[in-house]
């Protein structure tokens, strides 16, 4: 039971300003099960390329609710190869480090990442 | 900001009278209690006059109360204590599958020196199986322990009838009444209980200060060796002001508390309810006066905690996320319930100091919290 989280996960689970949907996105991510934890939707909009516009949807813990909004500000403006280079060692880094039970959420954010990206590919 | 405490099943808030009692213990009274001079011999009298309150209200011996730094203390004396003293007799306990784990896991370390353990399993509405249990009792068992009220959920055990059953068979019965005491009587004879676990910061008392009652006859293998203090069975300097404050928070309580507590409950429980996508856990009316566990479809626990402690709001989740490890609660897979359900439990404890007007303002907030989440989940 003993574990804090950072101010930054506390600071975007309390404001997740990239929580909603996108209308008509071109490419949707959606990873995770409730019956074992986290659900995450990933929804891009994407213009030559370039990831213009992120928003998600989250069933899940504060840790899954801030990578979730993280992961929508550090993919905006980039170019598709790019933001397949994001790890999640890059989203904890940014988060102020996680508490070790709450790792898997950082993997849950880039999965749905990685499948936003290959249903934007196949929609082409 | 508002503050409103909702997690008394986890600890309470010190009785002002309590503290009162306590003080001159520390500042006047401080004698060792097992010294000769006046000193001593005050300490000791005060410690006799608790042992003797408290015993009174379980309706037991002063000479069957040994006082403990607490229940998880208690209940690891009662169970290695049994089970070590008559490892000759049987190496077999019976315990539910719902227990604290301050229960759970000393069956677990004992399992790793040879006993065996049955964990009974427990129904959908939070109640021990008692067929099964009956059936678990071989001529190898020494002990059953079963908790009198579940600590997530509140449901109350038929103690009486668990006792009819270890009468029967002969061997010996604890429960863990940690979270019972005050809010159910506690008779110790009625139950046929041949040990029994309390704490005091449960009841508005202080930390670090628990009882065991042991049944006059029956032997337990020392855990703490040292000194002959507590009948010889529990060795270290007697925690004088932790048992005098354990003794007035005993002596506090009164019905009407209870009785305030039920209807509060049902309230809380009632309004919750009405929030789309709920349901409470356990069941309805066999439950400890202050407990409330409720389930919120497609919200995840600790999201509404957090939220809640924004708020002021104290409350505890019995999902995975709070805890180090990521498993569901194990009492609330014990009563069968689907893991979406036991992620987004919220557990409510009142206490005799909730007013009202702190739950509407928690009913509230409650509806907000579970709107907002789920209007970012998927």
């Amino acid at each position: 039971m003993s574990f804090q989280y950072s101010d930054e996960i506390l600071r975007r689970f309390r404001n997740p300003k990239n929580a909603g949907e996108i209308k008509n996105p071109d490419g949707i991510g959606m990873v995770g099960n409730r019956s074992c934890g986290d659900v995450m939707h990933l929804y891009i909009k994407v213009e030559n390329n370039k990831i213009v516009d992120a928003k998600f949807k989250t069933l899940g813990c504060a840790a899954a609710i801030s990578f979730s909004d993280l992961l929508c500000d550090m993919v905006k403006n980039q170019n598709i190869e790019d933001a397949l280079k994001l790890t999640k060692d890059d989203l904890v880094k940014k988060l102020g480090g996680v508490p070790a039970p709450k790792l898997h959420c950082s993997l849950l954010a880039v999965d749905a990442l990685h499948k936003a990206i290959e249903d934007f590919k196949n929609k082409k | 900001m508002k503050k409103v405490y909702l997690d008394n099943a986890a600890t309470t808030k010190t009785a002002p009278e309590v503290v009162e009692d306590m003080k001159p213990y520390f500042l006047e009274k401080y004698g060792n209690a097992s010294c000769l001079h006046k000193w001593g011999q005050e300490a000791r009298d005060a410690v006799e006059t608790s042992r003797e309150l408290i015993a009174n209200k379980i309706n037991a011996l002063s000479e069957e109360i040994i006082f403990t730094s607490g229940g998880s203390e208690a209940n690891n004396l009662a169970i290695k204590g049994v089970a070590y003293q008559l490892k000759e007799k049987g190496n077999h306990i019976v315990v539910s599958e719902f227990e604290h784990p301050a229960v759970l896991n000393t069956c677990r370390a004992l399992e790793k020196k040879g006993f065996e353990i049955t964990y009974v399993a427990v129904d959908k509405q939070g109640f021990v199986n008692l067929e099964q249990l009956k059936n678990s009792i071989t001529n190898k068992t020494v002990l059953v322990s079963i908790m009198h009220a579940n600590n997530e959920i509140g449901t109350i055990q038929n103690l009486e009838e668990i006792g009819k059953i270890c009468n029967e068979n002969d061997v010996l019965f604890h429960s863990d009444c940690v979270q019972s005491l005050g809010k159910v009587g506690v008779d110790v004879k009625k139950f046929n209980l041949s040990l029994a676990t309390f704490s005091a910061h449960k009841i508005h008392g202080p930390k670090g200060i628990g009882v065991l009652y042991v049944k006059k006859g029956v032997k337990l293998c020392k855990q703490i060796d040292g000194g002959p203090q507590e009948f010889n069975q529990r060795a270290g300097t007697e925690n004088v002001s932790g048992i005098i404050g354990f003794a007035r928070a005993i002596d506090i309580i009164t019905e009407e508390d209870v009785r305030i507590m039920r209807k509060m409950r049902d309230y809380l429980v009632e309004e919750l309810l009405k929030i789309d996508g709920t349901s409470l856990n356990g069941s309805k009316e066999n439950r400890l006066c202050n407990n409330v566990s409720v389930a919120f479809q497609n919200v995840e626990g600790e999201s509404i905690l957090l939220s809640l402690d924004d708020k002021g709001i104290a409350v505890s989740t019995s999902s995975a996320c709070t805890s180090s490890k990521l498993e569901s609660s194990h009492v609330l897979k014990a009563i069968g319930l689907k893991p979406e359900d036991s992620h987004g439990t919220i557990r409510f404890t009142l206490s005799k100091y909730t007013t009202k007007e702190e739950l509407d303002y928690v009913i509230e907030s409650v509806g907000e919290i579970v709107k907002n989440l789920r209007r970012i989940s998927p």
